[in-house]
């Protein structure tokens, strides 16, 4: 007596991923990564300006309850020519938000390759990896990457020596009385 | 056993990069491919010039023409895909070069300490002495990330 097979060949493994453009060039991030996506309009007002010389990719930040978001420019980080940006992903379990230039669109991708090793410099932080899509071959972001542990103290600093306690006297906040 | 300490025939590719002949171990390599597409994406290793795609495996385009000539090839006839042991996984890289290949065995005289590192061995080949490259001391590697970015960041390449 012959069974039936009781189990189907394995699906491979897909993930969905944004393809986004930062200064005409094309990247993938993990759409779980995102949060949110908001238009650079519908932030208008609300982000601070923050300057740290050592970190020129970030120009802006929010507070998100107990917590400082810093803005990272993806032109700017990936040293690409600056562009103007349209759109911010503020990313998930990260205290980053990321600056593009507009989202190309959202696709599933069924195998990540490692970076190969003859790349060697912060790249191999920038990247999870490379995915073929559509016979090119697309770099999918790291969210984990854009700012690193001492990026962010730096940028804890700054913003922490620029932030206003709501109980200063006014004269502190530089106002006559 | 390494190449440096070989002294007896093996078997080598001849490569051309421009007017000048290398050579390289022959087990070193994997195939020779038609030029293809580049696919070129930000990065700050400044060697390497894009990916190429090759039976569905991204593989690293290294220009070495540069290092070893001076000048960027023109034009690029193949790409030499070698592999290079990187700890317990094998790297494919893709070396254009301008011209034919050729599979040859020739004895092999290994490298003097004034040779540069790059110079595993050297053979002679009609009547020509040939450097027999040492990948490893071409090819960009981790390690070398530390002392380079000490000399300055280079510029992302799109």
């Amino acid at each position: 007596m012959q069974f039936a097979a009781t189990h189907k060949s394995p699906q491979p493994r897909t993930e969905q991923i944004i393809l986004f453009r930062c200064s005409s060039q094309i990247f993938a991030i993990s759409s779980a990564s995102v949060q949110e996506v908001r238009s650079v309009d519908s932030l208008a007002g609300t982000p601070l300006e923050i300057n740290e010389p050592a970190v020129p990719k970030v120009r802006h930040m929010f507070r998100r309850g107990e917590s400082n978001l810093y803005v990272v420019n993806g032109a700017v980080h990936f040293g690409l020519r600056p562009s103007p940006a349209s759109l911010i992903f503020l990313l998930r379990r990260a205290r980053t938000a990321l600056l593009i230039d507009g989202i190309e669109k959202m696709t599933t991708m069924s195998r990540l390759q490692a970076l190969p090793a003859a790349f060697c410099h912060e790249e191999r932080i920038w990247y999870r990896g490379l995915t073929v899509l559509d016979q090119s071959v697309i770099p999918v972001v790291s969210p984990a990457g854009f700012l690193t542990d001492d990026e962010l103290f730096l940028l804890d600093t700054v913003a922490s020596r620029n932030a206003v306690p709501a109980t200063a006297p006014a004269n502190e906040l530089g106002l006559s009385l | 056993m390494s190449l440096l300490d070989q002294h007896d025939a093996r078997s080598c590719v001849l490569l051309r990069l421009g007017e000048r002949r290398f050579a390289l171990a022959a087990e070193q390599i994997a195939e020779l491919v038609a030029p293809s597409r580049v696919f070129r994406f930000a990065h700050r290793t400044t060697e390497i010039d894009g990916v190429i795609v090759r039976r569905g495996r991204v593989v690293a385009v290294c220009d070495l023409a540069e290092r070893l000539t001076g000048k960027k090839l023109t034009y690029r006839r193949f790409y030499l895909v070698a592999t290079q042991r990187r700890g317990a996984s094998l790297d494919w890289v893709a070396v254009p070069v301008s011209g034919e290949c050729e599979l040859i065995t020739a004895d092999l005289t290994p490298a003097g300490e004034s040779d540069s590192p790059h110079v595993a061995a050297w053979l002679s080949h009609d009547g020509e002495v040939i450097e027999v490259l040492n990948l490893e001391a071409l090819l960009p590697r981790v390690g070398q990330s530390a002392a380079l970015a000490e000399a300055g960041v280079p510029e992302a390449r799109p």
